[in-house]
């Protein structure tokens, strides 16, 4: 019966799509397009694997089904590691990027990614020839890709053919999430000369370049992404979660679940590059943020009005929260103080860290085993971390994945760009240490959701002794309600697309790139789009023609219009300019960075 | 779970049913009797039923995957090792980066753009994968398969493209293999996508036409230089099939100055392969490409064919299914690609062929056999040798097949009047160009009786002029008189072996590898159908049967030795004569090597198609197949493979062709 069911039935009467308006109104394609995806999104193959893996070959470990999860969990978390010293494969395991649009269409069944704009992009006369994929191993570092799999080589070379075959057009490129830190790094690499770079010259991009559609960047980074490291816990390591809540759940990976997705997740270097950069002058310290002044929702307006109305209560504790909560400065804060937690757990905790109680608990260590307990004490003692001190703390608990990733990213603000050691491979994918190429006739684009509340800062606190946690520090999720409405389970809440803070995906083009600036020499025009989140109206819309989260304004209508219509030759002048909802601006100019 | 609780529920019944027969047992037992073996044993059955339904269905999902191989091995005994295992002991690894070309058919197409009868089909495989959109709506999928009828390329408000990667041709139907073995086996030995590139293009456009409309050749090029580049090793390329025309068509392509061609200059190939090692290289051109578009009536115009027999019925597209193939396979400017080349002196005359003598039976004891038969030859004096013409690649009729060439009367055709439109509007919206011809037309076709490979480009050019006329836009099927002639630098030369030169490359080599053993089409016995209202006016004549064994005639077809779809002739012969040593075709003198894999069947069932197949496809699975290629790949050159590997009489019949080198 299902299959004897017209094919348009279950969606009744869906709204026209956007390509195909366009189409009616005359456009066609016209420049190629290349799509890079982000972090998670794409998928991974087996070309080679452990007995265990047998019969895998070519089949997808990440996206998909995941049916290897269920079936084979250690096996699976095994061959998705990487080597914790290079950061390459271990040995005897090849798991590759699948190449082509299927690499990042549907990350699984009927979630889509890319598969929305793609079709669009068919609509008015795109296909493999003027689209393409680059699809590249998302848990290497930016400049491995290319060590291993001449993945950037690969990049350049289809960039040309596709310049050379659609008659001399410069591609339009649409990187998402990370993509667009990839591409940052793939501009500095093939501008610079061989060996470390592709030897295109310093002006390739103004020749093949026509414009940079950014989806959700996270050119200065995600606290998400501290979470992550410090304690495995970010809400969304990997989408993965949020798709199937079960799969992570302990009963999968014994006792351990956590301690093992972290043992895996830190062998990513990818990760360290998506760590806030530009430290407290961007980020905020103890005294001050950019976002301060951000007041959450409406609802918690009233809320705040209340509070104030009955100042007597709770003295004590409001006070605390006053000092603590509107500060996103500190992004990972302890908010319990030494008094509340009591030293008689701190004691217990130090006992259980003998090292014979942790061999009893399995075979999973993570690099907290290494750290003693004394640092751990000392870490939780200093009560704030802002986005400079951040980082010394993530070297203290997590030493070798530091060092690894530290020789690929860098994290701050260069002082003086003209410094030759600024050609070195490890500050191309960071805006702020960085110049932008010399085409002044590209355009940047920063597209990105607003309206969904944010993770922009944590409170901590030690984890309770158990026999075989082996993380000691949780995020704490008591730590509730605050002044303005932005602390709701031990995390404080800014504007942005679920992922990544307006502060991120906006500032470099609201500020950091606007204009002549040292990071823009050339003078490359930037311009914001924003995308206001409405949640679907009903079941059968899906996740939205409206949405701003950060995964689903692919399916975004007004943003696959915007792309569509670049694709088709218009410029940023004709888009009508910035398009902006949330308060980027304001940010940015308490911002105060050396231009 | 559906299952169970299906299965639970039907239980349920069961037990209910008999409860009210029970309260009286000795009252009510005959009908109690007759009532349990009525709607009782059908509750249990269902029962039962779903309950082995979910166990079998357990059971399977519990099964390690490594068990078909246990069961496989305890019945056959040990598999032979795959070849990797032995190579990676001897310390194989990858070396130089791999190019595979698919051939005609094996690549995936997928609908870009389509009408609105093929909603939902977005970057859904119209070929290639299940074919389920075949049975679902099967006009809507001839029309989206077929091309325009004049230019050859996209209709309007359609787009049908070729599936890129190496998934494009990996399987070209679920579990039915084209490039995956060899695949997983280069994996093996360290390959990835890196260094491994699936040269998928759209098979129904003349190679040409791939260029102008996707720039498939640009990419090719492109990729073999980024492989090239990164690798620091020459390429070596595997064609398999159409591919190795294809392949010819990119190398001469390649160095071609632009617009026409790539602009790579005159060193490219040089510079950039190694090696080509054509698998069941149609070099020659395939009479069964003739027959395919003569009355559609090819074995496996699709090897579609033989996966899902009851795809093409005819209940399908109604009455005309044959008409409607016929019609969609005409669009493709590619089969025309695979028409015979070289005409009489390569396929024979009315009296000769270079196969004359080949008998089936005998083909093991090969030496005595060949003597024999080349005193026989020399002579040339035994006018009713029971031997057969295989030179008359299309005879009307089986006498006319075996008399002797003066006998036979014919009557030339390509003056003859084409009649009026003979079938009115009766036969729906299915055209053919055979209704143009009307009945005088058909008639003096069937009068001409017999056609040699010469004659059949006359006869393609008489009964379907708008295809050919396309068609010699991009093709041509001669023999060069003067290479260096500079019509020959446009490109509908380029992928004919006899039309062309091979680049300037003499470190390169070139491997034809292929299977014999097993009888291939080579010429047809055909006949009028009377009242030819919808039909195709001809059809192989299927009467015609021979019982000596020597004969190879059988329904109608002559069969020589060949890969079920490619005679050794065509496969063969340019690196057995036309590109050995410094020819005119070779004026560099690359090296060649014939490679043949002689065609042992499938011992059983389970061992699917074969780790020895010879046949144009399950080729790909043969181990001593996979080896080569494996050897090549990590380094090894000809000489070190051991030079030619012949099975055949490839040599002898090259030797009685007389072409000029």
């Amino acid at each position: 019966m299902y299959h004897c069911l017209p094919a348009n039935l279950p969606g009744l009467q869906p709204p026209e799509p956007p390509g195909e308006r366009l189409r009616r109104n005359g456009l066609t394609a016209l420049h190629p397009v290349v799509l890079v995806p982000g972090i998670v999104t794409g998928g991974l193959e087996l070309w080679e694997g452990r007995p265990c893996s047998d019969g895998l070959f070519r089949q997808r470990l990440w996206g998909g089904g995941f049916a290897e999860i269920f079936k084979r969990p250690m096996c699976w978390l095994e061959h998705l590691s990487l080597d914790n010293e290079t950061g390459l494969d271990p040995p005897g395991i090849r798991v590759r990027a699948v190449s082509g649009l299927v690499a990042a269409d549907y990350f699984a069944p009927g979630y889509f990614v890319w598969a929305n704009l793609i079709e669009n992009l068919a609509r008015i006369g795109y296909e493999e020839k003027n689209m393409y994929m680059a699809a590249y191993d998302w848990r290497l570092s930016f400049q491995n890709t290319e060590l291993r799999d001449q993945t950037l080589s690969r990049l350049k070379s289809k960039i040309e053919l596709m310049y050379v075959i659609n008659g001399h057009k410069k591609v339009v490129v649409v990187p998402h999430s990370m993509g667009g830190n990839y591409f940052l790094h793939f501009m500095k690499w093939v501008e610079a000369p061989p060996p470390m770079g592709g030897g295109g010259g310093p002006g390739w991009c103004a020749k093949h370049i026509k414009s940079i559609m950014n989806i959700g960047p996270v050119f200065l980074g995600v606290p998400k992404a501290v979470g992550s490291i410090l304690s495995a816990e970010s809400k969304d390591v990997a989408f993965l979660r949020a798709m199937a809540p079960g799969l992570l759940d302990s009963e999968i990976f014994g006792l351990q679940a956590m301690e093992r997705v972290m043992r895996v997740s830190r062998t990513w270097d990818s990760l360290i590059s998506l760590l806030p950069k530009g430290g407290e002058s961007i980020w905020g310290n103890l005294d001050w943020s950019p976002e301060e002044d951000h007041v959450c929702d409406s609802g918690m307006r009233v809320y705040q009005q209340q509070f104030e109305a009955k100042p007597n209560d709770t003295n004590g504790r409001r006070v605390f929260q006053v000092q603590e909560s509107t500060k996103y400065g500190s992004i990972v804060s302890f908010g319990n103080t030494p008094s509340e937690m009591g030293s008689q757990k701190q004691v217990s905790l130090g006992n259980d860290a003998s090292p014979k109680s942790r061999a009893s608990c399995g075979n999973v260590q993570t690099e907290y085993d290494e750290v003693s307990q004394e640092t751990i004490r000392k870490i939780s003692e200093e009560r704030a971390y802002t986005a400079d001190t951040l980082l010394d703390l993530l070297r203290s608990v997590a030493p070798k994945m530091m060092t690894r990733a530290e020789a690929h990213f860098s994290h701050g603000i260069a002082d003086n760009i003209s410094d030759p050691k600024y050609n070195l491979y490890k500050y191309w994918s960071n805006p702020l240490e960085t110049k932008l190429p010399d085409a002044p006739d590209m355009e940047i684009y920063c597209l990105y959701g607003v309206g969904i509340p944010t993770e922009r800062s944590y409170v901590y606190k030690l984890s309770p002794p158990g026999r075989c946690r082996s993380i000691p520090l949780q995020i704490d999720s008591s730590a509730d309600g605050s002044q303005n409405g932005c602390l709701k389970g031990g995390v404080h809440f800014v504007d942005g697309d679920e992922s990544v803070p307006v502060l991120s995906a906006g500032f470099m083009c609201a500020k950091g790139w606007r204009g002549k600036t040292r990071f823009n020499p050339s003078g490359i025009a930037t311009h914001i789009r924003e995308y206001k989140h409405k949640a679907p109206a009903n079941f059968l819309e899906g996740r939205g023609l409206e949405s701003g989260a950060h995964v689903d304004i692919m399916g975004n209508v007004a943003l696959i219009e915007d792309v569509l219509r670049v694709a088709a030759g218009a410029s940023g002048v004709e888009m009508e300019g910035d398009r902006i909802y949330s308060d980027i601006i304001k940010l940015s100019e308490k911002i105060n960075i050396h231009l | 779970m559906p299952s169970l609780r299906r299965r639970r529920a039907s239980g349920g019944e069961a037990v209910r049913a008999p409860d009210p027969d029970e309260k009286k047992p000795e009252l009510r037992k005959p009908r109690k009797q007759q009532k349990w073996s009525c709607v009782d044993s059908c509750c249990w059955l269902i029962g039962c039923i779903c309950v082995v339904w979910w166990g079998l269905l357990f059971s399977y999902n519990m099964m390690p995957s490594s068990f078909p191989q246990y069961v496989t091995e305890a019945i056959t005994g040990p598999m032979p090792d795959p070849p990797w295992v032995k190579l990676k002991k001897e310390g194989l690894e990858a070396k130089h980066p791999v190019v595979f070309v698919p051939g005609i058919v094996t690549g995936g197409l997928e609908l870009w753009e389509g009408h609105s009868c093929a909603e939902g089909l977005f970057r859904k495989r119209l070929w290639g994968g299940t074919f389920g959109e075949v049975y679902k709506r099967p006009l809507c999928w001839v029309e989206h398969m077929s091309l325009d009828n004049e230019t050859g390329l996209d209709p309007p408000g359609v787009r049908v493209r070729p599936v890129t990667g190496l998934v494009a041709a990996d399987y070209f139907a679920p579990g039915y293999f084209v490039w995956a073995v060899l695949i997983a086996s280069l994996a093996r030995i360290g390959y990835e996508e890196k260094a491994m590139y699936m040269a998928a293009y759209d098979w129904r456009l003349s190679f040409q036409n791939t260029e102008v409309r996707d720039g498939t050749l640009s990419r090719i090029k492109s990729n073999i230089e980024l492989m090239v580049a990164t690798s620091g090793h020459r390429a070596v390329i595997i064609p398999h099939s159409m591919g190795v025309l294809y392949f010819l068509h990119f190398m001469k392509w390649v160095e071609a100055p632009a617009p026409m061609g790539g602009g790579g200059g005159p060193d490219w190939c040089a510079k950039h392969i190694k090696a080509v090692m054509n698998i069941g290289g149609p070099l020659l051109g395939v009479p069964k490409a003739v027959s395919g578009l003569f009355s559609a009536e090819a074995r496996d115009i699709a090897v579609a064919r033989a996966i899902a027999p009851g795809v093409l019925d005819k209940d399908l597209f109604r009455i005309q299914t044959l008409q409607h193939i016929m019609k969609m396979t005409r669009t493709w400017d590619s089969t025309m690609s695979m028409i015979p080349k070289g005409g009489e002196t390569i396929w024979g005359g009315l009296d000769w062929s270079p196969e004359q003598g080949y008998a089936v039976s005998k083909r093991k004891q090969n030496t005595n056999q060949s003597e024999n038969a080349a005193s026989t030859e020399d002579g040339n004096v035994e006018p009713n040798a029971k031997h057969a013409h295989y030179g008359r690649m299309i005879s009307f009729g089986k006498d006319v097949a075996e008399a002797d060439s003066s006998k036979i009367e014919r009557i030339d055709f390509r003056d003859a009047v084409k009649g009026n439109n003979f079938g009115n509007n009766t036969c729906g919206d299915v055209w053919t160009e055979y209704h143009d011809m009307g009945i005088s037309g058909i008639t003096a076709i069937a009068e001409y009786k017999a056609y040699t490979a010469g004659d059949i480009l006359d006869l393609l050019n008489y009964v379907a002029p708008k295809m050919m006329e396309r068609g010699s836009a991009h093709f041509s099927y001669g023999i060069a008189d003067n290479l260096d002639d500079p019509k020959y630098t446009h490109y509908k030369y380029w992928s004919n072996p006899l039309e062309t030169r091979l680049p300037n490359a003499p470190d390169m080599e070139v491997f034809s590898m292929y299977g014999t053993g097993i009888p291939t089409e080579r010429a047809y016995v055909y006949k009028q159908v009377p009242a030819a209202e919808c039909y195709i006016p001809f059809q192989i004549d299927t009467s015609a049967v021979e019982e000596d064994k020597d004969r190879c005639i059988k329904d109608g077809v002559f069969t020589v030795d060949g890969d079920e779809t490619v005679p050794i002739l065509s496969a063969g012969f340019m690196s057995a004569k036309g590109w050995r040593g410094k020819t005119r075709f070779n004026p560099s003198g690359m090296k060649n090597y014939v490679r043949e894999y002689d065609h042992a069947p499938p011992a059983n069932l389970l061992e699917g198609r074969g780790t020895q197949s010879g046949a144009h496809v399950d080729i790909m699975g043969n181990f001593a197949l996979i080896e080569d290629v494996m050897r090549v790949a990590a380094g090894a050159t000809g000489d070190e493979l051991g030079g030619d590997r012949v099975f055949s009489d490839i040599f002898k019949w090259s030797d009685k062709i007389d072409l000029p080198l």
